[in-house]
């Protein structure tokens, strides 16, 4: 790169205190043109506070932003987009209410006769969602799909926005391996045009394959920045954590399962999941596997009782069960921990320590309070074992870091002390050290005689803690594989095989 | 954290900073406003007027905190009101006694809360909707309970709830404080209070946690109209008969703005009744400065207007972060919320 061209963004001395936290402290971050540059953390490292730093939408108390070459100080977000900044936020910030097209042309519609041309909108929205491999009705209100569907929409907007920088926080956290390949290409696109990317993700496989430098953080400082082709993943994630990382050695359990705890048997509901049957033995984690819509999350709801079955029964133990609601499931010592931790996990302005203890003074009742001390002695013990990071447990839940809110949903249903436990893509967002205790929490759980249901897109960790996995397909049961059967490659065949469609 | 007491303090400072600084526009214009005499047996004075008088919205309030906590409101607490004062009218005039006529009027009202809650929580009408059909239709009820004219009654029991005293003080203000207390004593040692706010801000989070929701929402709603049936026994009380035209009329949105004026967000969630109280305190005398200016009554609702204006603008986030800023010399941290905000700020974007 000729020395005389100015970085596309240069911001040097970043600073950001919060009430009893330091999150940014000088930090640097120079993004050349056509580069994709990975930024990289631990849970609550400060990822997230840098971009909302650049964008304006927190306001930084220390430091200088240049863009090509000329100090900027975007006061707001949409100032930095009308410089030329993209950006999609780790929690998606769009309009549930409004139309898929909307969202997307929000502030930038196209007009005919001094109306809004709705036709042509949609139109538009139409071929932009194409280029990302969906074919869905953009007249529709966005609420109508998925968080993945939702992510892609954020997406093509930041992307539709950005003249000069784009920044994904965490994009892929809820994409399939296809999904993420259309991105990926979307990126390759805009890199050859002279664009700067920056990538958060806690996925070191993607980081590897599309970025080309990476920035590593830690307690809000910069500990380095590295060209990614001359350091191994081991490199980066000892400069993310700070200390190395055991390799983790999974032996194939033996299905050590105890007696027969759940018996699902042909369990469904007309337009969102076939029939399916299942059955768990306390000490067992079934794996659920599929592609995006392919029913994983609708069969954790219907278990739950989140959305009410119409066909199918349950047995707990032998006797059979109704499930109408979540608090039903909750008096049968279920615990389901959703997939989408923004809009039904956690409650935004509650304290971490209320958070924590909501499912089981729920559970409890309003007229039995949980002792303060105990609530005290409950989420400490959490906050402990799952390392999560905050500056105290009075702050409301919503301002901790993506990973660490998730790692608290995780332990309000542990606080439960469940039977039966469903975790709807529990690493999501979760940080490689804290993913890896997560899989050896998963693993304990189970030895101690827990029944577990885990739904994830990520196969490695499927198979790490799967001691059956069933491959969803079209919102149908398609296989399930057990023993030496669950591999990544089985899986994934499973998941592309129009062949493998008796039920197992 | 230093302890619940110093946090429920800073919680309503910025009210009791109102609430002195509008007493003070009373003493301003009527020096002799903190007189109190001990006469007949019944303590008398500005200040204690401001507390009897206040009485009614306070009731009010207290049940509107909550219903507002849930993200919900109810209009028709004006109305029930009425509703629960012709009641009590109706029964002592057909000889039944004060107590009779009073649990007849909390029953009355807490039929008007359960209806509310019914709409609200299990056939999801959105509760400004839910509640204007009982607004609008509990003055009709209560004039069919009245046989359209004002009923009045001698019946000393009823007559003291409003108008009376115990041990020197008047009745409304230990009914209010005692009411009150009890709410808040009820909310805050139970969980109730955190289940409430949950579901006022995540009411599908709260849902899955296992909270049932439906029920809370009723309660809330059936505690709103039995807070509205004590206020109207007492102002049937007061005026020794029940007018169901004018009984309790407008009163909803002063109860509404009190909980307001408390820092408690309309869009739901974290709340404290004690600061509604304080508001509903400084309603009363800001009702009492004009008064007690001998401002023609024409006056009377656009200075009240101009007067609520000044204070919510004081506590709009935008001006509380002002000067949180002037106060703040030097590179300090800041918030990135303003310390009491009443809106819920996005985050990003
Ligand atoms: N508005 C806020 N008020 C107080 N503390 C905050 C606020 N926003 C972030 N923090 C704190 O700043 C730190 C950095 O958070 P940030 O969200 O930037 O982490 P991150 O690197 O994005 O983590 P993750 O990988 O989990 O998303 C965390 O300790 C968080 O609790
Ligand atoms: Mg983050």
């Amino acid at each position: 790169m000729a020395h005389d061209i100015p970085p596309v963004l240069h911001a040097t001395g970043i600073s950001k205190f919060f009430p009893g936290t330091i999150a940014l402290d000088d930090v640097e971050l120079r993004l050349e043109a056509g580069e994709v540059h990975a930024l990289l953390g631990e849970n609550g490292a400060g990822k997230s506070t840098l971009i909302k730093c650049l964008t304006g939408a927190y306001q930084r108390d220390g430091g200088t932003i240049r863009l090509s070459g000329h100090e900027v100080a975007p006061q707001s977000t949409a100032e930095s987009q009308k410089l030329g900044i993209g950006t999609v936020y780790q929690e998606v910030n769009l309009l549930p209410n409004l139309t898929v097209a909307e969202n997307l042309y929000l502030g930038r519609q196209p007009m005919r006769w001094g109306l809004v041309d709705r036709r042509r909108m949609n139109a538009m929205a139409r071929d932009a969602l194409a280029g990302y491999g969906l074919d869905i009705d953009p007249a529709e209100p966005l609420t109508a799909y998925s968080v993945a569907i939702q992510q892609v929409v954020a997406i093509a907007r930041a992307v539709e926005m950005s003249g000069k920088v784009l920044i994904l926080d965490e994009p892929t956290a809820s994409l399939d391996r296809d999904e993420v390949q259309l991105l990926f290409g979307v990126i390759r696109q805009l890199k050859a045009r002279g664009l700067a990317v920056v990538f958060i993700t806690h996925f070191l496989d993607q980081v590897f394959e599309i970025s080309d430098r990476a920035t590593v953080l830690r307690n809000g400082r910069v500990v380095g920045t590295r060209l990614l082709s001359e350091v191994s993943q081991k490199d980066v994630v000892t400069l993310m954590l700070g200390r190395q990382l055991e390799a983790q050695v999974h032996e194939r359990k033996a299905a050590s399962a105890g007696a027969k705890l759940i018996e699902i048997d042909g369990l469904g509901k007309r337009g969102m999941l076939e029939p399916l049957s299942l059955a768990l033995r306390e000490g067992e984690v079934v794996g659920l596997a599929g592609l995006l819509g392919s029913g994983r999350t609708e069969t954790a709801n219907l278990i739950f009782g989140a959305v009410q079955a119409d066909q199918g029964r349950m047995l707990l133990r032998g006797r059979e069960i109704t499930v109408g609601n979540p608090r039903e499931a909750v008096r049968h010592r279920f615990a389901l921990c959703p997939e989408d931790r923004k809009t039904e996990g956690i409650v935004g302005d509650l304290s971490v320590r209320d958070n924590i203890i909501l499912a089981r003074q729920a559970a409890q009742g309003w007229v039995r309070p949980i002792p303060r001390a105990e609530v005290n002695e409950i989420a400490e013990r959490y906050v402990r074992a799952l390392d999560i990071r905050l500056a105290s447990l009075d702050m409301p839940i919503r301002l901790l870091s993506g990973g660490n809110q998730q790692k608290a949903l995780l332990a309000r249903w542990l606080a439960t002390n469940p039977d039966f436990l469903i975790l709807d893509e529990p690493t999501r967002g979760i940080d490689v050290g804290a993913h890896a205790e997560i899989i050896a929490l998963i693993e304990q759980l189970r030895a101690d005689g827990m029944a577990l249901l885990v739904a994830s897109s990520e196969l490695e960790e499927l198979v790490a803690y799967s001691t059956r996995v069933i491959v969803l397909r079209d919102r149908r049961q398609v296989r399930e594989l057990t023993g030496a059967e669950i591999t990544p490659d089985n899986i994934v065949r499973a998941i592309a095989d129009d062949d493998g469609r008796e039920v197992a | 954290m230093a302890g619940p007491k110093s946090s429920v303090l800073r919680r309503i400072m910025p009210q009791l900073v109102i609430l002195g600084a509008a007493l003070l526009l009373n003493v301003l214009v009527f020096p002799d406003f903190f007189h109190v005499d001990f006469r007949n047996g019944r303590l008398f004075g500005n200040v204690i007027d401001v507390l009897n008088r206040g009485a009614p919205v306070a009731l009010l309030c207290i049940g509107m905190t909550l219903v507002i906590a849930t993200r919900g409101i109810d209009l028709s607490v004006g109305a029930v009101m009425a509703i629960a004062g012709a009641t009590a009218a109706s029964v002592v005039t057909d000889g039944y006694g004060w107590g009779t006529a009073l649990l007849a009027a909390l029953a009355a009202g807490a039929l008007c809360g359960l209806w509310n809650g019914v709409l609200v929580a299990l056939l999801k009408i959105q509760p400004i909707v839910a509640t204007l059909v009982l607004m609008v239709a509990g003055r009709g009820i209560a004039q069919l309970i009245t046989e359209g004219k004002i009923l009045t009654f001698s019946n000393e029991g009823l007559i003291h709830l409003g108008a009376g005293t115990i041990l020197g003080v008047p009745t409304p203000i230990l009914i209010w404080m005692a009411l009150g207390a009890a709410v808040i004593w009820v909310v805050r040692r139970t969980a109730l209070g955190m289940l409430i706010e949950a579901i006022g801000i995540n009411e599908r989070s709260s849902r899955l946690a296992g909270i049932n929701s439906r029920v809370l929402l009723v309660c809330v709603y059936l505690v709103s109209g039995l807070c509205a049936a004590l206020a109207g026994v007492i102002v049937a009380a007061d005026i020794k008969g029940a007018d169901a035209n004018n009984a309790g009329l407008w009163l909803e949105l002063d109860a509404i703005l009190a909980v307001v004026i408390g820092g408690n967000s309309l869009l739901g969630g974290r709340f404290s009744i004690l600061a509604s109280l304080i508001g509903a305190l400084i309603i009363q005398s800001v009702n009492s400065v004009i008064l007690l200016s001998g401002m023609p009554p024409e006056f009377n609702l656009v200075i009240k207007a101009l007067l609520i204006l000044a204070i919510l603008v004081i506590q709009s986030p935008r001006i509380t972060y002002l000067m949180y800023m002037l106060r703040a010399s030097g590179p300090q941290p800041q918030p990135d919320r303003p310390p009491m905000p009443k809106a819920r700020k996005e985050e990003a974007r």
